[in-house]
């Protein structure tokens, strides 16, 4: 059976890219920000995960107006990057896991999650930008993914209750796949931040830390909160913390925080990472079919 | 912390849904095309033509001639769409988010940096 082993929760924001792009980590500016990653980077080198599950929303590359679904499931056995309009440079393509793919939408359906599944999927920078910053060695990436994205753009969008029992789902899809691999679930996005409006630039510290305390132990807390809360409380683009919560979500029940961290500024946005370890968290003993 | 369920508006505040959405549909199909470096460059060739193209209202034609970011959203453009095209003017996020507030580029760093404090 495949283990859920833990999730990680980060900013996706494209300056990142660029920085990276360019090799200006160590630059002051950028050092606070990258330094936070290794130890989530030496975990992942342990658990070694099989399968990866990128759940994140998509900026206008892969999806326009004229069909916005509220969540969409990627089963290709691979997704290209590509150009975004505003200069990022185009990575090469990332290898998909179809079969863990069908499962999942299998298994969402099933769970009344009627999700749009895509056999061809342009993947955004919030999609590319984590896994470069959590595998810098191309090398080392001998997982597959299975995009999961979810609708930021035009609302209404999916609650935060409604996006952590979408996770629930995912986890439980997870635990009742068949083959013997190891899963980690990414959430990327967040934290505050505005781009538009005359309150362009908004960033709230006291609630992402307040989020980052009560996602591990309280995360109902947040699924309480509508979207017009979080668009008050973290900003117009700030609603992304929805991935979070879907991560959370497959975690469901006790967690444990292995390491977090908290930065502000990187470009416009307040930038967050969080890792939790599923080692809390009471793995199934049976075939979830069964208990369906 | 319990932040309040407030249903009134949110000051500075645009929520792109369905009536946003109708509103910036022409806008921001134009901005999507700019995924295309070929559609840029058309763009940059003859703007005018390239908005009208794609059936830009007059307003909306207007903000895009003086690359004023407010007006573009007022005119239903998202900003994940209208990043596009403020990037083919060469403004990023940060020279928008100063446009739109009304201070210079090193003002807006300097407020967002105060936000760790």
């Amino acid at each position: 059976m495949a283990r859920l082993l833990g999730a990680i929760c980060t900013s996706h924001i494209p300056a990142i890219g660029n920085a990276i792009a360019r090799g200006t980590e160590r630059e002051p500016y950028w050092k606070p920000f990258f330094e936070s990653y290794p130890p989530v980077r030496e975990w992942l080198a342990k658990v070694d995960p099989d399968a990866v599950v990128m759940i994140y929303n998509d900026h206008g590359l892969n999806f326009f107006l004229d069909k916005m679904p509220t969540f969409a499931v990627g089963a290709a056995p691979e997704y290209l990057n590509d150009d975004e309009g505003w200069g990022l440079p185009t990575l090469p393509p990332f290898r998909g896991d179809p079969k863990l793919s069908w499962h999942l939408i299998e298994q969402l359906v099933h769970d009344e999650f009627d999700v749009t599944t895509c056999q061809e999927m342009l993947v955004d920078h919030a999609f590319t930008v984590p896994i470069s910053l959590l595998w810098p060695d191309r090398s080392k990436r001998r997982f597959g993914t299975v995009p999961v994205a979810i609708n930021t753009v035009q609302h209404p969008l999916p609650s935060p209750a409604r996006c952590y029992a979408l996770g629930k789902a995912i986890g439980r899809a997870i635990d009742s796949y068949p083959e013997d691999i190891g899963v980690v679930v990414v959430a990327t996005g967040g934290m505050s931040h505005q781009l538009d409006g005359e309150r362009a630039g908004f960033i709230n510290k006291e609630f992402d830390l307040h989020c980052l305390e009560k996602i591990v132990d309280d995360p109902h807390a947040l699924t309480e909160l509508s979207i017009r809360d979080l668009v008050r409380e973290a900003g117009t683009q700030g609603v992304e913390l929805i991935t979070w919560l879907a991560a959370r979500g497959a975690l469901d029940g006790k967690v444990t925080k292995l390491h977090s961290h908290y930065h502000i500024p990187v470009s416009n946005t307040a930038a967050g990472l969080l890792l939790l370890g599923a080692s809390g968290r009471a793995q199934p003993t049976r075939p979830q079919s069964a208990a369906l | 912390m319990t932040p309040a369920h407030a249903t009134n508006e949110i000051p500075g505040t645009v929520i792109f849904d369905g009536a946003e959405a109708q509103k910036g549909y022409a806008l921001n199909k134009m901005c999507y095309s700019f995924n295309s470096a070929g559609n840029r460059l058309a763009f940059k060739h003859n703007e005018e033509a390239y908005c009208r193209a794609y059936g830009l209202t007059p307003e909306q034609c207007d903000a895009v001639r003086r690359r004023d970011v407010l007006a573009l959203v007022r005119g239903g453009g998202n900003v994940y769409y209208v990043a596009k095209l403020t990037g083919i003017f060469g403004l990023g996020v940060q020279d928008i988010g100063a446009q739109q507030t009304g201070v210079t580029v090193e003002e807006f760093r300097a407020r967002l940096a105060a936000a760790g404090g």
